[in-house]
């Protein structure tokens, strides 16, 4: 919410305000007014006009404190550092292994894994282009495939986060492989990325397998389920991510996300689930644009607005359930193929923002991320980045250092609106789920895609090396780093003699009772994929079964 | 007979294979329908065999693919299938990240050209336009040899 400052008692305050004013125009005649993102006007300078602190408790608060604008722990990055989760995915599941193994010996507490795009499409290793295969991400479709590709890796220890879009088979493999080495599915941690099917739907089709009624019926499953036996778990993770890399402003990004938080809350709700026992499990997932002082305001607003949300609206008593928990990721549409080292500066300052926001953990993209998957070596930079920040430039130091400035706190005030004018806009077309259906957010979003790219091709907003500063080059795109196509030849021989060899009956069994309970309302979907794949049924089987059962699903494309 | 340099130009603006990031193919399709073309426009994942059917059946220029993960590796095979449905005069151009030495095989196979990332907008329409009208003339003389 916006309000004005109170009036200062500063003797001569309004005075040397005005002298100031003045003096600023003479110099600046013919100033156009400048905007950020979100469409916000930005002032040559804020003074305690702006903001003067007067509603400190209210709408800041000490770290920990309600609404939690400075932070979601009276610690934040004293008391534990953000982690650092860089996504990796290539080849086959012993390429994923080898690379998994040297992260963790280098000191890695978390890792991700990233499934091959026929993965995401829904389907298995032999039923698609060979030449296609993991080349971006790794290619699991079984048990099997998992247990390879976390071969020694202490799954029970170490915090996995998982691309692994509805109906969860990326878990279900992982807890069949917990099962097999003898481990508490409870000790089990991590993230499900990519359970937020409505923002699949809208803005990254990559992931978008089963129809909208279906995926949303499966989501509740999967939480359900994961409260119930892997009670570490994270099974929801809302993503404002694809909207921002789609296009959508950073103030709506953070609209619509929290109104796919409402929607997904309220479904727990209406569900019969116990409120304060979901959303403490709730996490966020964003990108991180260099427009850093609007990121830093989007990310305090943000965290102001769901805990008020979560308490007020969503009725959470737990203070636990108040936590804007999130993982940020550098943007990978600022980065240019223009003179590619520029984009190290890029993300260092993407970085900035996102820690000096207060963010859980953080991926930096590497220098490369424009033009193609990271190579060690440009890997390597993207991780110094984050210690170069934390180490040297000792951004941990003090919690919520931009807070009190007097241009942080208002722009976060104006955030704050235009944000609650976005999911004020959401409620009334009757929430994130109908406004998705009826295509409303997607238009939206391709209308401030296009505006961007008009400023752009404008030269109203400049780009290094793209609309300003070009230099003569030759611009390159390096070799790919593809996988070694024998060793992917023989993964998918592998899988087929594995197809072929398995209990046919039980295969068939577990297919019928997944497809009986897609059907029956009381059971859980997501229960039976994990038996199911214990029984050999694989990823492209699961996702068959039940899009045969529950739909198939098309994104919502809006021109 | 029709007077085929003032019909507009007829674009199928796609994505092919297995990624979904389809930013850039929206954006190109604004600019070349803002241009005057006629945009088709598709979600991404289409099959080649579906690619080849639609381009028939629109009555297509030029297609432009979009390829922003590997999908450009099957394009020589959609090139091929063009070919063989007898569609020799439509023109291909693929947008997005391709590597260097990737690219080759892809203009031997026929594609016009490779816009990587940044291109600019009137670069574009400009070589699409271009390449619309040599598409028209390619299929007068398609015309010519089948009905002498």
């Amino acid at each position: 919410m916006t309000h004005t400052a109170v009036q200062l008692p500063l003797p001569g305050f309004e005075q040397a305000r005005g002298e100031w004013r003045s003096q600023y125009s003479r110099h600046m005649r013919d100033e156009k007014p400048i905007r950020n993102r979100s469409g916000i006007e930005i002032q040559p300078l804020y003074s305690p006009r702006d903001w003067s602190g007067d509603r400190y408790l209210e709408d800041l608060g000490f770290p920990g404190q309600f609404p939690l604008t400075r932070g979601i722990y009276p610690s934040m990055h004293r008391g534990r550092t953000w982690t650092q989760r860089q996504l990796i995915g290539l080849g086959t599941p012993e390429d994923y292994n080898k690379r998994v193994r040297r992260i963790i010996g280098a000191g890695a507490t978390a890792i991700s894994l990233l499934p091959c795009c026929s993965g995401f499409r829904g389907i298995d290793c032999d039923e698609v282009d060979p030449v296609l295969l993991g080349t971006c991400g790794t290619v699991i479709n079984t048990t099997d495939h998992m247990d390879r590709a976390l071969e020694e890796v202490p799954i029970g220890e170490i915090s996995t986060a998982m691309n692994d879009p509805s109906p969860f088979t990326l878990l279900a493999f992982t807890l069949g492989v917990a099962r097999r080495r003898g481990i508490d599915w409870r000790s089990v941690t991590g993230t499900s990325n990519q359970s937020d099917y409505i923002s699949h739907f809208i803005a990254n089709h990559q992931f978008y397998r089963l129809s909208l009624p279906g995926s949303r019926r499966v989501l509740l499953d999967h939480i359900e389920f994961c409260r119930r036996h892997v009670p570490n778990w994270n099974p929801v993770s809302v993503v404002g991510q694809h909207m921002q890399q789609a296009g959508a402003t950073p103030a709506e990004t953070m609209g619509f996300t929290l109104s796919t938080a409402i929607q997904y809350a309220e479904d727990c709700i209406e569900r019969g689930m116990d409120i304060d026992d979901v959303l403490r499990r709730f996490t966020f997932f964003f990108d991180i644009s260099i427009s850093m002082f609007e990121e830093v305001a989007k990310f305090r607003a943000g965290r102001r607005i769901w805990a008020r949300i979560a308490r007020d609206r969503l009725g959470a008593k737990d203070p636990a359930c108040w936590r804007f928990k999130f993982h940020g990721q550098t943007s990978g549409v600022d980065l240019t193929q223009q003179q590619p080292l520029n984009n190290i500066a890029r993300v260092s300052i993407q970085a900035m923002a996102g820690i000096l926001s207060g963010l859980q953990s953080l991926h930096t993209d590497a220098y490369d991320e424009a033009i193609a998957c990271p190579s060690e070596e440009t890997a390597r930079v993207a991780v110094a980045t984050q210690n170069i920040l934390r180490e040297e430039a000792r951004l941990c130091d003090v919690i919520d250092p931009l807070g009190g400035s007097y241009y942080v706190e208002r722009l976060t005030d104006q955030m704050e609106a235009e944000i609650e004018a976005v999911i004020a806009k959401i409620d009334a077309a009757g929430g994130m789920y109908k406004a998705a259906e009826a295509g409303l957010v997607q238009t939206m979003i391709g209308d401030s895609a296009l505006a961007f790219q008009e400023q752009v091709d404008a030269g109203d907003r400049k780009i290094v090396g793209v609309n300003c500063y070009q230099v003569e080059e030759d611009p390159t795109v390096p070799p790919a780093d593809r996988p070694d196509a024998d060793a992917m030849n023989r993964h998918v021989e592998r899988f087929r003699a594995f197809k072929r060899e398995r209990s046919q009956e039980q295969v068939a069994k577990a297919l019928d009772a997944l497809a009986r309970a897609a059907n029956t309302p009381n059971e859980n979907t997501f229960e039976k994929v994990v038996e199911a794949v214990e029984a050999g049924v694989t990823h492209g089987e699961v996702i068959g079964c039940l899009r045969r059962e529950l739909g198939f699903g098309h994104p919502l494309i809006v021109a | 007979m029709i007077d085929n340099d003032k019909r507009p130009l007829r674009v199928l603006v796609t994505k092919i294979g297995l990624d979904g990031h389809d930013r850039g193919s929206r954006i190109v399709a604004a600019y070349l329908r803002d241009a005057g073309m006629e945009v088709i426009y598709t979600p991404p994942w289409q099959t080649i065999a579906g690619v080849v059917k639609l381009a028939t059946e629109e009555d297509v220029d030029v297609i432009g693919v979009s390829s922003l993960a590997t999908d450009h590796l099957i394009v020589p095979k959609m090139m091929d299938a063009l070919r063989e449905s007898g569609l020799n005069h439509v023109r291909v151009v693929i947008g997005g990240i391709v590597p260097d030495e990737e690219k080759g095989a892809l203009l031997a196979a026929g594609v016009s050209r490779v816009f990587g990332p940044g291109a600019a907008r009137d670069e574009i329409v400009d070589f699409v336009d271009a390449l619309g009208r040599q598409s028209r003339d390619a299929r007068i003389d398609e015309f010519s040899e089948t009905n002498p």
